[in-house]
């Protein structure tokens, strides 16, 4: 560990336990202060198949996850057979009890003796790697403490004895070449959270009162996060018969005055797509939270993709405006939450959180977020002032009309899915229908004043630019970083807002670098079409990866050797 | 209150239709039972009876095909205020939304539903609907339409609905009680209605209909599961209107105390209780 970080990977079958002992891992090393990534990756099964948490930490910032091993947890056969080969020189080997390799660095780790039952070989697993990795025992051991303190003193005092035993007998076995992670100054709080939570607390913090979804992988973290907060929060969650259920009745709930968020995955997106035309047509703001995985159809179900933008940019009959964003960071999920909540309710518009299974599923360490700096959301009109003459879709300037709540006043609201006069009553009136057609459009250059720029980060004038947008960012800006080590000047340009584009934010940074290189973790270079569209400027050079894996610094680097066309016929 | 609070619209529907009667007698239940307009929300989907919100002055959803139900359980759940009303037809509430309606039925959300069941599609021109009958030759089923028809009612019952009835649009007096006896029921509740469609029901006209249809009486105890179970699948000769199932029981709401302290459209966020949730990640 000479740069300060140690890569973990802790792998087995589905129901080992390696979850529990990642999870417990990573929140002890949080506590200590250090940075963490961590990856899982999981087969679409409860029991059995393959399965791995990977968990970088580090005295300095990590934002991807890396390829190379400082220490395998192998709890099964195929673990060694599928990871050995990543082990650094000098790396270590874990073994569970059963199994058995010849070779230096490789410890078998005695369950049996340093655990009564199998219930606490999670604490021992804990306890062996907290000591091989050089972090003090403390920070484990009042993590149990906390963690088992609802299921009384015997419990907490078992685990702990466990943890201490396991602890001891692992400094025993010494660490082979591997130096311990440098002590960290402490930071203070740090919240150990996914791209998933992130939302579910940027949703809170927006005020968000209702939830109905639907459960698919890898979005139902976001409801059930919700869920767990709701009781106490006032937030109903409601999982819903099936997606055209969840998407219609969070319209409703929004309509009656409910701040709503519906999260689903792209085949459940792909049943909302009426009602969030429906949402377009009677301007109910709403944000439908779509955590991306490998497509067509059922795809590969556990893994990570950016496949859906094109299905999030143009899902719904006929024309309405809308806002994407694409968060980069777990900072930017809670960040960008709230952002989608204003801009929905500002604009009356529907808009997007895209997330993919990578970040949903990714825990960081994060500063706790300043909560009193969460930016006020302009709420419905709660005036009743000239409840009778008051029309839904009054025609104005801006294309926004006062939306007031049904119940909350004498005010009659009438929402109508059939085009419709200003007071919400069906028409055939073509006049008409031209004069709420633009009106609804005109929102959306609301919608584009508004739009985020994209982050540029690196060198002026570069000679390469990384174009990427969503959860590519971390690995685009290690790829670079480890460009510029070499002596390129290489700049990273990304876009955590997708939709509306302002091409006067970014055109400019594009012209100035002497190659473009867009980097999306798809198969055709969905958003570099987009910029050709909304920029007059398409990036012929693309890095993609649609293996269901997320981008890594190594991935990157090794494509841009041989950057090529895509794969689309034209 | 009068039944004129709740206004007269021009309709788009054919002279003769069922659904005028229905549309009148509705509102004067509605005005019997002293909801002011501003209380109320009529939700609908697509087709000829879901256009009643626009034929009410009170405050109106009117969605999707096949989708009154989840906006009408959203919009009650987010404001127990509102005397929420899902109104459509057999084709809207019982085909494209029958997902919905099994769903509805097991949650208990306190809304009624109307379903104007004319036993065929209106709207789009006389294709066969869920509700029509086995054999019956449509433009769309021009050997008769091959499958067996939908019992709404039985369905409901199946699954203890608190509140099942059928009505008649030629019976308005009974109608307008079944309705306010629906709207008061705490929970779910459905009363599925009869009517003719003259311009593309042949067989099952006015006449038709009213030479089978019958009171239920005294005798029929509508607590007694077997017995509405019973007239519930009398379909043919003669066929019962009137309250044939009810159980009271906790609707969807009781289990979730904090909807009790009013919509949740007024609640501001509790930041101490935010906080707390943010920590716990800590």
């Amino acid at each position: 560990m000479p740069d300060g970080s140690v890569n973990i990977l802790i792998a087995g079958e589905a129901g080992q336990g390696l979850v529990t002992v990642g999870d417990l891992l990573t929140k002890s090393l949080v506590r200590s202060g250090y940075l963490v990534h961590v990856t899982q990756d999981y087969h679409s099964r409860v029991r059995g198949g393959h399965n791995s948490f990977a968990i970088r930490a580090a005295t300095h910032p990590v934002e991807a996850p890396v390829d190379e091993i400082d220490i395998l947890v192998a709890l099964n056969q195929e673990s060694i057979d599928l990871h050995r080969s990543q082990v650094k020189d000098g790396g270590l080997l874990l073994l569970g009890e059963s199994l058995d390799l010849d070779g230096e660095c490789v410890i078998r780790i005695p369950f049996k003796e340093l655990a009564p039952r199998p219930i606490f070989y999670n604490v021992a697993a804990l306890g062996a790697l907290a000591s091989v990795i050089g972090l003090d025992r403390e920070a484990p051991a009042s993590l149990l403490k906390k963690t088992f303190a609802k299921k009384g003193e015997e419990i907490v005092r078992q685990n702990l004895e466990v943890l201490e035993k396991a602890y001891d007998w692992a400094t025993g076995q010494g660490r082979c070449r591997l130096a311990p992670l440098p002590p960290v100054e402490h930071p203070g709080t740090r919240l150990m959270l996914t791209g998933n939570q992130a939302i579910a607390l940027g949703a809170m913090a927006a005020g968000v009162k209702f939830c109905s979804f639907y459960p698919m992988t890898p979005s139902t973290t976001v409801a059930l996060t919700l869920a767990a907060h709701g009781p106490k929060l006032g937030i109903m969650v409601e999982q819903a018969e099936d997606e055209i259920a969840a998407m219609n009745m969070g319209l409703g709930a929004a309509f009656a005055g409910a701040r709503t968020i519906v999260p689903t995955s792209g085949g459940g997106f792909a049943l909302m797509v009426e009602a969030l035309s429906l949402a377009g047509m009677i301007e109910q703001p709403i944000v439908v939270a779509l955590i991306q995985r490998p497509g067509p159809a059922t795809g590969l179900p556990t893994r990570t993709e950016q496949g859906d933008l094109n299905l999030a940019l143009y899902a719904g009959h006929g024309d309405f405006p809308r806002a994407i964003f694409a968060p980069g960071t777990v900072e930017d999920f809670f960040r960008l939450t709230i952002q989608a909540f204003g801009q929905a309710e500002k604009w009356q518009s529907p808009a997007f959180v895209l997330g993919d299974q990578y970040l949903a599923d990714s825990y960081r360490s994060v500063a706790p977020f300043d909560l009193d700096a969460v930016p006020e959301i302009v709420g419905p009109d709660l005036s009743d002032d000239n409840a009778d003459g008051y029309e839904r879709y009054a025609v104005t300037e801006s294309g926004v009309s006062p939306r007031r709540i049904p119940g909350f006043g004498k005010s009659l609201v009438l929402a109508d899915s059939d085009e419709h006069t200003p007071d919400g009553h069906i028409t055939e009136d073509l006049a008409v229908r031209n004069t709420m057609v633009e009106k609804r459009l005109r929102k959306g250059c609301g919608l584009y004043a508004d739009a985020l720029p994209p982050e540029y980060s690196g060198d002026g004038t570069p000679d390469l630019l990384l174009v990427n947008w969503g959860t590519s960012r971390g690995a685009v800006l290690e790829a670079a970083a480890e460009l510029r080590a070499k002596g390129a000047k290489v700049g990273c340009l990304h876009f955590s807002q997708v939709w509306p584009l302002r091409p006067e934010t970014f055109l400019s940074a594009l012209q100035a670098a002497k190659e473009v290189v867009c980097v999306e973790g798809n198969a055709t270079g969905q958003f570099a079409d987009l910029l050709a569209k909304a920029a007059g400027v398409r990036i012929g050079k693309l890095v993609l990866r649609y293996d269901g894996l997320p981008f890594t610094a190594a991935y990157i680097l090794d494509k841009l050797g041989s950057v090529s066309e895509t794969l689309r016929c034209v | 209150m009068d039944s004129k609070e709740f206004g007269e619209f021009v309709t788009a529907w054919c002279p003769g239709c069922g659904n005028f009667a229905i549309l009148k007698t509705l509102k004067a239940a509605l005005a019997g039972l002293g909801i002011p307009p501003h209380r109320l929300l009529m939700v609908s989907g697509i087709g000829q009876a879901a256009k009643t919100p626009h034929y009410l002055r009170c405050n109106g959803f009117n969605g999707l095909h096949g989708r009154s139900l989840p906006p009408a359980q959203g919009a009650k759940l987010a404001n127990g205020e509102l005397t929420v009303v899902a109104v459509s037809g057999d084709g809207c509430s019982y085909g494209e939304g029958g997902n919905h309606f099994l769903a509805a039925m097991r949650r208990n959300v306190d809304i009624t539903l109307l379903a104007h069941d004319n036993q065929i599609y209106g709207l789009t021109k006389g294709q066969a609907s869920p509700t029509t009958m086995q054999g019956q030759v449509t433009k769309a089923q021009p050997l008769g339409a091959p499958s067996n028809p939908f019992n709404p009612v039985a369905v409901a019952i199946a699954m203890k609905v608190g509140f099942v009835a059928r009505g008649f649009a030629g019976d308005t007096e009974q109608l307008g009680d079944l309705m306010q006896q629906a709207i008061r029921h705490k929970g779910f509740s459905l009363v599925d209605i009869l009517q003719p469609c003259v311009s593309f029901n042949k067989v099952n006209t006015y006449a038709w209909y009213k030479e089978r249809v019958y009171r239920l009486g005294e005798d029929h105890d509508p607590t007694d599961w077997s017995a509405a179970m019973h007239k519930a699948m009398e379909f043919g000769d003669r066929i019962p209107t009137g309250v044939l199932f009810r159980e009271e029981k906790p609707d969807f709401a009781a289990r979730f105390p904090f909807l009790a302290t009013g919509p949740l459209g007024r609640q501001p966020v509790d930041k101490a209780a935010l906080r707390e949730a943010m920590e716990s990640y800590s």
